[in-house]
């Protein structure tokens, strides 16, 4: 009976091995995850009791943690709650992280690898572990504008802004509204933070969204800088090319459809120049233009222009499309139809400053980024964000004439909402439709100076009491986008 | 070499110095995890340190004294790996009760006092196994005794009255005060009769019988009885929805089979049989789909894969090195201080204390293997061999449940969970191994001297 007891003894040391190997892959490879995740009580304990370190605009705390008297020792605080909600994100006990408090955890907590000599330097001192510090590249003025500008718009407004800097990358204004406030969600009174949360959760205008980066929404006319660019680079367009003009657009395929400009224009006649078209934003042009470029090229360009990925690595962020499945070609008119940012194109304003951005920056598409500076507790520099460069979305000759033709549009066009004496600024206009039902999207696009450009804007307005004919890129959202760029250039 | 049968090839040594050292070695364990507890949860030494130190060393010597005289030639490393395993135990229900009673104030339950007594209770049986058993090959003769006490064990939680159900499962029965799993005690008697019975009908099983399918079935006489007490306690056991038994009374069943007939052929058919139940199991009762369907996905978090994800974050929570004894928050997890203790233990000890405390329950096993190789009785044998893989069955299906390498089902794990059952029955175990061990050890008696100048000898085999 020896054999069979022997094959038992290496059975029973097959299962004490997958013990083994049980063990060590929970406790040393899934560790980190584990501990990462949402509602992970003694994580999210251990963490409440910490010192964790500020969100910092400049030398201001936009989220700060301050000692109480309660078993958790310190409170998060966000001092200016709704202006950067979006930014911040919330930090709770009940509900996990969000925004910047989740992807920057690792520091804020005091658990980054980076923070380690410090972590052991605590420990030895048996000093409670704190968190570093992260400053974000928000421009105080430019964020305080771009909310301004929304709360400002009559009725029940909601909208997003985007400021980028075209040349680093670095986002100098985002917020939304409606938004919310995080101190609800970090409150120690944990039956509060349940009422706020289904309050909030509820609220079919989802407050907790953050628009400027999770919403898609059909960019309308704005889209037409990427037609624009893919038409100059495919067809070798430049400014003064001369392009289809006229009141309605047919083709092969049309059927009885006929795709006509806003307001039943003709854009100044039947042959213009595609800086005119611009102008005017000639809905028959760029559907035209959208048909020869092809729905492969009007692809490609879209993803150059950072259409398709998720390039904001520090907020959640949607990606954006130029159709819902490239694999599916699209018919005549929906591709016309496409080409002035209509049918299934959605863009997040994020998306669409990148867009602006790398036409004013030469065609250079750059990384965005939110952070700026990451400190260790004691305040030394343990990071510095360094612009990074994601592609050429367009060559150079087209960045330049696209960018003319856009300081253009806000001279002679329909951009002039925008425009701020004594600065070259350059601006695209959006109306998008949705649905029948509701009132369409108003965008705006726009960066200044056009001659060494400082900052990128899109604005979004979704919806206000307006009526609904006076809705126009340029009425709602371009006096917005021109304050926020003076807010950043008056310094 | 002259004559073989005076000098047999291996003297074993008694080394019961080298158990009274590592009994020392697990009181000095089991003493500094109850004062790191104390200083970890409450920052001081438990005032009862001292008394309970004293308290250990006396029973020490007393288990020492009784295994010296009793027992002089049973394995020495079994009753240390035990003892430290049975103090760590209730070092970590103490801790556990700590927190309980800073949640919950006075009101609170407290299990490390109950463990204490069940552990000297553990002992005594222990004592008395070694001291009724003299000779383990005696239990033979009880073969269907055995079984028949087995049956009745797994039948007392169903009935009426006695039975309880908690939490689900119908497996207790409450007498006086006290409530007792039977089903710890059954798994013993069940041993001892399957090796009984298997001792005698092995030639007959494993030889007579039909070809089907390129394997020997055995004749359904030989067969019956056994197969029978198999079907009925497996019946029982899903009748009160107990799935850890379950599992472990089929592997002791298929195994002894295996080890006593040698044909491999066993473990396939026991396997199929088993996966094929399983399979059955977990697609037509609902608690077992749950269960399943927990250890599948535990995340998002819900009422059903509660318990398991905390556990999973307490063990991750411990990381390589453990939040220290008293410093972790083990409480956190539904029945940390039984069915999850192991996890309460990964948190607070790490992976390196879990590690240690799977080798300590690796050592026990491969110590019973090695008793059941030594020993020269096919009984002995097949009944070491029986408890050994049925006691590292019942490590493999708690702890794997705890890790997430199979699905839950709810088992003790030896000498750490809190419960009188769990405790008295392992000590059981422990003293029958100790008593196998003990008989195989044993230089075998001296033979009579040979007379030269007679030329005759009977010889008998």
């Amino acid at each position: 009976m020896n054999r069979p007891i022997r094959v038992m003894s290496i059975v029973c040391l097959v299962l004490f091995t997958a013990l083994l190997i049980g063990v060590n892959y929970i406790q040393f490879v899934e560790a980190d995850t584990l501990n990462a995740k949402n509602g992970n009580r003694r994580v999210i304990d251990e963490e409440f009791a910490r010192e964790r370190g500020p969100i910092l605009v400049g030398d201001r705390p936009i989220a700060e943690s301050v000692p109480v008297d309660d078993q958790w020792k310190f409170q998060r605080r966000y001092p200016e709650a709704k202006l950067y909600a979006d930014i911040t994100g919330y930090f709770s006990y009940t509900f996990g992280r969000s925004g910047l408090e989740q992807s920057q955890n690792d520091i804020l907590s005091g658990s980054d690898n980076r923070l380690f000599v410090n972590r052991v330097v605590d420990l030895i001192g048996s000093n409670q572990p704190r968190g570093g510090s992260v400053s974000v590249t928000i421009n105080r003025r430019a964020q305080r504008a771009a909310a301004e500008g929304i709360e400002n718009l009559p009725g029940n407004a909601k909208g997003a802004v985007v400021a980028l800097d075209p040349s680093t990358g670095a986002i100098l204004a985002m917020t939304g509204s409606p938004t919310y406030n995080p101190n609800l969600l970090a409150s120690h009174n944990l039956d509060e933070v349940s009422k706020a949360w289904k309050r909030l959760d509820a609220d079919k205008d989802k407050p907790m969204l953050n628009r400027s980066t999770q919403q898609i929404l059909p960019p309308g006319s704005t889209f037409k800088i990427v037609t624009a660019a893919a038409a100059m680079e495919k067809l070798n367009l430049n400014p003064d090319s001369v392009v289809k003009g006229g009141r309605g657009l047919t083709a092969p395929g049309f059927g009885s459809y006929v795709l006509r400009n806003q307001g039943g224009g003709n854009c100044g006649g039947p042959r213009i120049t595609l800086t005119q078209a611009l102008e005017v934003s000639c809905n028959v042009t760029f559907g035209d233009l959208a048909m020869k470029v092809g729905q492969d090229d009007m692809e490609r360009q879209s993803d150059a222009f950072g259409f398709g990925a998720r390039d904001l690595d520090q907020l959640p962020m949607s990606p954006s499309q130029f159709s819902s499945d490239p694999d599916v070609e699209l018919e005549a008119p929906q591709l016309a139809q496409s080409g002035i940012g209509q049918f299934e194109v959605a863009a997040t304003p994020l998306q669409m400053a990148m867009a602006t951005g790398a036409i004013a920056n030469g065609g250079a598409l750059m990384k965005p980024y939110l952070v700026s500076t990451v400190r260790s507790p004691d305040l030394k520099t343990i990071e510095t964000a360094k612009p990074e460069k994601i592609r050429d979305a367009v060559s150079s000759r087209t960045a330049t004439g696209l960018s003319q033709m856009l300081v253009d549009v806000v001279e002679n066009g329909t951009g002039g909402s925008a425009a701020i004496p004594g600065i070259e600024v350059g601006g695209k206009t959006g109306t998008a439709q949705s649905t029948a039902d509701r009132p369409p999207y108003a965008w705006f696009i726009s960066f200044a100076p056009a001659d060494d450009p400082k900052v990128a804007v899109a604005v979004v307005v979704e919806s206000s009491s307006t009526g609904r004919d006076d809705i126009s890129g340029g009425r709602l959202a371009g006096p917005i986008a021109r304050s926020v760029m003076q807010a950043v250039l008056d310094r | 070499m002259s004559n073989p049968a005076t000098t047999p090839a291996v003297v074993h040594r008694k080394r019961r110095g080298a158990e009274a050292l590592l009994i020392a070695l697990a009181l000095v364990i089991v003493i500094f995890a109850f004062c790191a507890v104390g200083l970890g949860a409450r920052g001081k030494i438990p005032g009862f340190v001292a008394g309970l130190a004293v308290l250990l060393v006396v029973i020490a010597v007393a288990t020492h004294l009784v295994v010296r005289f009793v027992a002089p030639y049973a394995d020495p490393v079994l009753v240390p790996l035990v003892v430290a395993l049975n103090g760590l135990g209730i070092a970590m229900i103490y801790r556990l009760d700590l927190a309980r009673l800073d949640s919950l104030g006075d009101e609170a339950k407290q299990f490390a006092g109950k463990q204490v007594m069940w552990t000297a209770m553990g002992l005594a049986l222990f004592v008395a196994v070694l001291l009724i058993v003299r000779d383990h090959r005696k239990l033979q003769a009880y073969t269907y005794t055995f079984g028949l006490a087995a049956l009745v064990l797994l039948i007392l939680p169903l009935l009426p009255v006695i039975g309880t159900q908690i939490n689900g499962a119908r497996i207790w029965i409450r007498v006086g005060g006290f409530s007792l799993q039977p089903g710890e005690f059954a798994k013993i008697c069940l041993a001892i009769f399957f090796a009984g019975y298997l001792v005698v009908k092995r030639d007959a099983l494993a030889l007579a019988g039909r070809r089907f399918m390129g394997i020997d079935f055995p004749r359904g006489r030989d067969l019956g009885p056994i197969l029978a007490a198999w079907v009925v306690s497996l019946g029982v056991l899903i009748l009160q929805r107990d799935l850890g038994s379950s599992l472990l009374f089929f592997g002791l069943f298929v195994v002894m089979l295996y080890v006593a007939t040698e044909r491999p052929g066993w473990l396939v058919v026991g396997m199929s049989l088993f996966l094929g139940g399983a399979l059955f199991a977990a697609t037509t009762f609902s608690h077992v789909q749950s269960r399943v369907d927990a250890w599948l996905s535990p995340f998002p978090v819900t009422d059903g894969t509660f318990q398991l994800t905390q556990g999973l974050y307490g063990m991750a929570w411990g990381g390589l090195l453990g939040r220290g004894l008293g410093e972790g928050n083990p409480y956190l997890t539904p029945f940390a201080y039984s069915d999850f203790i192991f996890a309460s233990f990964a948190e607070e000890l790490g992976l390196a204390g879990a590690m240690a405390i799977l080798l300590m329950y690796g050592l026990i096993v491969e110590r019973g293997l090695r008793i059941a190789l030594l020993c020269r009785d096919a009984f002995g044998k097949l009944l070491a061999t029986g408890l050994a893989v049925s006691f590292a069955l019942q490590v493999f299906v708690v702890i794997g449940g705890v890790t997430r390498i199979i699905p839950l089902t709810g088992l003790t794990t030896p000498f750490m969970s809190y419960g009188g059952s769990s405790i008295l029955a392992n000590w059981a175990i422990i003293a029958l191994l100790l008593r196998i061990s003990d008989q195989s050890r044993r230089p075998p008696p001296e033979a009579a001297p040979m007379q030269m100048d007679d030329a005759t000898q009977v010889v008998k085999l």
